[in-house]
């Protein structure tokens, strides 16, 4: 146990100390950073270019209240007496960005042209277009001579309620929320394969490839080796994550956004969080292994990527029936599918998110996905320790057969 | 009662590697183990260790089979060198001296008392990647014995060094041997062999065609060999009587005769004929014995 132990420390020292994982882990960062400050950073190079707008008013009543309506603070209205032809030559010279023209039609309801050089900006005119639409209901209103009960009354919404009848059903609200959980879980599990799954099929790779392998396992088991690559992996990840997580934190925190305004899931019930971690361990380990495995075969590093290709297409699958899924969970290929150990731990998850699944249902699910594990194991460990004796050409199938073959007698 | 390996077989598929291998080592020997390329070698270490399991018979140490729980008491150097070669060397050291069950305070007097005996002590904190072959060979023969095991094996351990280093490697397995350590080592190289060990085995194609103590073998042989060197001609030797093998060499003939009579005979049959400056008699080589008991050169 000591030595599993060993191996766990050294897996995540040594990964956490390596150059290539500093930077990327900064870099990401930054991107955190980044992302979460947008707003201010688009501000930043756009802050001078306010849109100056000239306006003419025709109807001489108009600009008043459209300047009112108009609540975007990159757009400054100026109003101007020149006539329209001068006013379209400073537009061209670049005293303005545009040009509004105001008029009334022959109803007395507002009409305008917008000119600028280009009308690449869509911004501009669509905000003075709101404005001035708005303004048109007011004044139809007012022609109609509806009272402002009435016009409440016009705009109100169409009270529409969904029930559900089914007894354990969902109400609206825990869908929603555990809509957001199940995507939150679903993404997390999708990335955290794909991130650290070549990592661990790389580092076992490595090993091989520098033949250290052979030294390591006369001294370690192969299994305890295993695992303790797969744990160490887990922790590294574990550390990133939480790394990304606190600086994501900080930098919402510091730009002044609302960090929780997404993650109101106090009208979940407790359980689905323990499914969420059970499924979750279970789906990590579960390829973990598999990409252990693969990693244990290959001879040199740069075979990797192609040996752990067919696994991450699986992961992938998995992921487009889960987001397929979050739509019609209850259909049956879903409902299929979330008995296949590779898709369980994102779709059996992702059913009891969304609607009620029997408990047996449930146990079996979970059942053949440790049954699943067992058997990965059991072949896993039997295949890495006859597979790092191995070195040549690759051909995975027929490398799992040579490798098992190596550990009988 | 050592290291026993009785009527050992492995076969993989189709093919035989080792095939019904008995050797015993006794404690504290060293033992030589010889053979070419896909002689069965690395798979007879491999089994030792326990990486591969025998198809038939069965391999003991002290009475009983080698497993995890005694790898504190195994020290390897795999004939495949490895080492991590992004690591320094010390924290490499540090890890693989763990993983054999040793103390962090234990290992770091001792990994310098290894590089200063092999004269790296600068190297200490470089990356292996950075270091000459031969200096990795060191570190990677340091963590072979780093722990003081008991039982030692290794695999070509003198392969791809200088002869200064070759020098170097085999005092310290010399010092390993006289502090109890059994040690069993493979070298395609005859005179490694013949130099160190007191028991050898020459494995041709994983059966044992030769095996022994060295010294039994060398007396139960029987000839001896006359080496001449001269200006010759030497051609007529070829058929003196007595004179089993007649072999040109750069300075003149080296011959496998009989009894010592027979050289006397040569002696008087030469003597003012010819010019020679070497006329001696040796003690038959391994490489004679093993051509004597395969019938054909070693490779």
């Amino acid at each position: 146990m000591n030595k599993f132990f060993l191996v766990v420390g050294h897996t995540y020292g040594t990964k956490l100390r390596a150059k290539a994982f500093l930077v990327t882990t900064a870099i990401t960062c930054l991107l955190i950073i980044g992302v979460a400050n947008i707003q201010p950073i688009i501000e930043f190079f756009t802050g001078d270019e306010k849109t100056h707008v000239a306006v003419i008013d025709r109807t001489g009543s108009l600009y008043g209240p459209l300047e009112k309506q108009v609540s975007h603070d990159q757009i400054a209205l100026t109003k101007i007496t020149d006539m329209e032809n001068e006013a379209k030559e400073a537009v061209k010279e670049g005293k303005w960005d545009g040009l509004l023209v105001l008029s009334m039609d022959a109803e007395g309801l507002p009409e305008a042209v917008y000119y600028a050089n280009t009308i690449v900006d869509n911004q501009t005119p669509e905000e003075l277009e709101r404005a001035l639409s708005q303004l048109k209901t007011a004044l139809s209103a007012a022609k109609l001579g509806l009272t402002d009960e009435q016009m409440a009354e016009l705009y109100k919404p169409v009270p529409f309620q969904k029930v559900a009848l089914e007894k354990n059903a969902k109400t609206e609200e825990e869908l929603n929320q555990a809509r957001a959980l199940v995507y939150v879980l679903l993404f997390a599990m999708y990335m955290f394969v794909l991130m650290y799954g070549g990592m661990i099929a790389t580092e076992v790779a490595t090993e091989k490839s520098s033949r250290v392998m052979e030294i390591l396992v006369s001294s370690v088991s192969p299994v305890q080796q295993l695992f303790g690559k797969i744990i160490g992996v887990a922790l590294v990840s574990l550390t990133q994550f939480f790394v990304f997580f606190a600086v994501a934190f900080a930098a919402l925190k510091t730009s002044g956004q609302e960090v929780w305004r997404f993650l109101g899931f106090d009208h979940l019930p407790a359980s689905i969080f323990v499914y969420a971690l059970v499924f979750f361990l279970l789906g990590y380990l579960l390829y973990a292994v598999l990409f252990a495995v693969l990693g244990s075969l290959v001879s040199r590093v740069e075979d990797v990527q192609p040996a752990i290709t067919p696994v991450m297409m699986l992961v992938v699958a998995a992921f487009m029936i889960a987001m397929f899924g979050l739509n019609a969970p209850e259909s049956a290929f879903v409902t299929g599918a979330s008995f296949v150990p590779f898709f369980a731990p994102m779709l059996m998850f992702l059913r009891i998110g969304l609607v009620s699944v029997p408990g047996w249902e449930v146990a079996l699910s979970l059942a053949l996905l440790a049954a699943t594990i067992a058997l990965l194991i059991y072949f896993g460990a039997k295949v890495y320790r006859g597979g790092v004796l191995m070195y040549g050409r690759m051909n995975i199938f027929k490398d799992m057969k040579r490798a098992i073959q190596l550990t009988k007698k | 009662m050592s290291l026993e390996i009785i009527e050992v077989t492995k076969r993989f598929g189709q093919a035989t590697a080792v095939d019904h291998l008995t050797l015993t080592v006794p404690e504290g020997e060293m033992f030589g183990l010889l053979g070419a390329n896909g002689a069965g070698k690395t798979t007879t270490f491999r089994m030792i260790l326990g990486l591969l399991l025998p198809t038939e018979g069965v391999i003991r140490w002290q009475g009983e089979p080698i497993d995890y729980s005694k790898s504190h008491l195994i020290g390897y150097l795999p004939e495949e060198r490895g080492l991590y070669p992004k690591l320094k060397v010390q924290e490499q050291l540090l890890y693989l001296g763990r993983l054999r069950g040793m103390k962090k305070m234990d290992i770091l007097p001792e990994i310098n008392r290894w590089l200063e005996r092999f004269h790296i002590r600068d190297y200490a904190n470089k990356r292996v990647e950075e270091l000459s072959k031969g200096n990795q060979q060191k570190i990677q023969f340091i963590a072979a014995v780093l722990h003081r095991p008991k039982l030692l094996i290794l695999d070509e351990p003198f392969s791809g060094l200088d002869p200064v280093n070759v020098e170097l490697l085999k005092e310290a397995v010399l010092d390993l041997k006289r502090n109890g350590t059994t040690i069993v080592f493979s070298s395609h190289r005859m005179e490694h062999v013949e130099e160190l060990c007191e028991h050898v085995c020459i494995l041709r194609r994983g059966r044992a065609v030769v095996a022994g103590a060295l010294r039994e073998l060398k007396r139960s042989f029987g000839k001896q060999i006359l080496v001449i060197q001269g200006d010759g001609p030497f051609e007529e030797l070829a058929r003196f009587p007595g004179v089993l093998q007649w072999k040109r060499t750069a300075e003149g003939v080296r011959l496998q005769i009989a009894n010592e009579e027979t050289a006397q005979a040569i002696l008087g049959h030469i003597a003012g004929k010819v010019a020679v400056r070497l006329f001696a008699l040796e003690e038959p080589s391994l490489n004679d014995i093993f051509i004597e008991k395969v019938g054909a050169a070693y490779e």
